[in-house]
């Protein structure tokens, strides 16, 4: 299993949430990734978005400019 | 990738499955909405899809095959359309939230739930199941198969039970059917309902309700059927009072071309293969410590689904790991089976569940047991 690093998590209440940050979240450049919903975040079928914490103001930004919808956002080891 | 889901949806379709949708995209009118070619085109694509469902299942009249958008709405139909207030239903801990959120809907309109738990293999006893029936029990709410574990229930015995108690067999068969040859006539099932896509290999929007003699569900929906237009109210024989709308005949086209293949191909056939893999795939992690397997796993009937959890990893934690690194598609989490969770201690950890086809080969099965050996050692 690969290590476990601090990153930023994202959650959505929707799957529909969840692809229009991946569309907005790729144009704008962000590196990250759909995952599997952590459990230490709850548990259940669902999505979330991972990304390097640097980047954590560059997505709060993302949701700012373009009005997405969201769930949280996370900072944990996983 | 290599595909290991196929109890969410069949990923590899039978070439003459996508032919057929491709097809019917090329020309294909409204059924019941019309009497020109177009139309009529549709109509006969639907009707013989009917009579092919019809004798797969042994319904015995096309005219109680129903089609749906999928499962959910078929379970949903049955059981919000049989059950009233004051009625007392049996269910079981190993459904999926298709079958148990309806039923608390119903619960909190009136009716009363008996949920019958399940064994420490994830079985289902029968006589637990017997000794929930009331006078006032109208109805057994019960899966073919559990989605998670791949457990199958005596269907032979709990029909007889049914009958015995005229209770009104609702069955969720949508982790079987096109797996499992299911006798409804033979069996005493009330309403038989599925989805197109999963083992049947049609495309996903389709799903299907099969109703014995008799039984005649409320509507849910009320609409226009391209009949009787005059009328204020859908007063019309099955299958119609149940299809308000237009059908997805697309998809349908794809489902009569699927039940082509599985009739040339022969469900049995189609059952050794995929269990077979599975097979290989237990024997080959089963001597892992840090593998906990779930289910019934000696049983000589189940289906080709494989639970597991790797130490007390989060089963999202491996999925992601088995698809990011090794390419191998599992599904993690609680798979919608929330009370199949309670009773493993597994809610917060979930399980990764590994489906498979016949579809898919001796070398991907072998790849996943690669995959899971390694991630076991390095957890050491």
């Amino acid at each position: 299993m690969r290590p476990k690093t601090l990153q930023c998590i994202v959650t959505f209440k929707t799957t529909t949430q969840a692809m229009a940050f991946e569309t907005a979240a790729k144009a704008s450049g962000l590196q990250g990734r759909l995952i599997p919903l952590p459990r230490a975040i709850g548990a259940g079928c669902g999505l979330a978005w991972k990304e390097v914490p640097e980047h954590k103001v560059a997505i709060q930004a993302l949701f700012m400019q373009q009005g997405l919808e969201y769930e949280a956002i996370h900072e944990i080891v996983i | 990738m290599i595909y290991l889901d196929h109890a969410a949806t069949s990923y590899h379709k039978p070439p003459e499955v996508a032919r057929a949708v491709y097809q019917a995209l090329l020309g294909t009118g409204n059924s019941g909405r019309g009497v020109h070619t177009a139309s009529l085109g549709a109509s006969r694509v639907i009707h013989q899809t009917r009579e092919k469902l019809s004798a797969l299942f042994h319904v015995g009249d096309a005219s109680r095959v129903v089609f749906t958008a999928n499962a959910t709405e078929s379970l949903n139909i049955a059981i919000q359309g049989l059950l009233r207030p004051g009625d007392h239903c049996i269910t079981t801990a190993l459904e999926h939230n298709s079958v148990l959120r309806p039923l608390y809907l119903m619960q909190e309109r009136g009716i009363a739930l008996t949920m019958v738990p399940v064994d420490q293999r994830g079985c289902i006893v029968l006589e637990d199941l017997m000794a929930a029936i009331r006078p006032e029990t109208k109805a057994m709410v019960i899966t073919h198969a559990s989605n998670v574990l791949g457990n199958v229930l005596d269907l032979e015995a709990i029909g007889e039970l049914c009958k015995t108690h005229g209770l009104l067999l609702i069955l969720d068969a949508s982790q079987t059917a096109g797996l499992i040859p299911i006798d409804m006539s033979e069996l005493g099932v009330a309403a038989l309902c599925c989805s197109g896509h999963k083992s049947l290999l049609g495309p996903q929007g389709v799903g299907i309700l099969c109703l014995a003699e008799g039984v005649l569900p409320t509507p849910l929906r009320a609409g226009g059927t391209g009949m009787d237009s005059f009328s204020t109210t859908m007063d019309l024989p099955l299958p119609a009072c149940l299809e308000a709308g237009t059908l997805n005949a697309h998809g349908i086209a794809g489902l009569e071309a699927a039940c082509d293949y599985l009739g040339c191909y022969g469900i049995e056939r189609i059952y050794e293969e995929a269990m077979s893999l599975a097979q290989r795939f237990v024997e080959g992690i089963r001597d892992l410590q840090g593998i906990t397997l779930y289910g019934d796993l000696g049983a000589p009937l189940r289906t080709p689904v494989v639970a597991l959890n790797l130490r007390d990893y989060d089963s999202a934690e491996v999925a992601d790991e088995l698809a990011e690194r090794f390419g191998i598609a599992t599904r993690a989490g609680a798979h919608c089976a929330p009370e199949v969770h309670r009773s493993f201690g597994t809610v917060e950890q979930g399980m990764v569940r590994l489906s498979f086809s016949h579809f898919n080969t001796v070398c991907d099965v072998d790849a996943a047991i690669s995959a899971i050996r390694i991630l076991e050692e390095e957890t050491r």
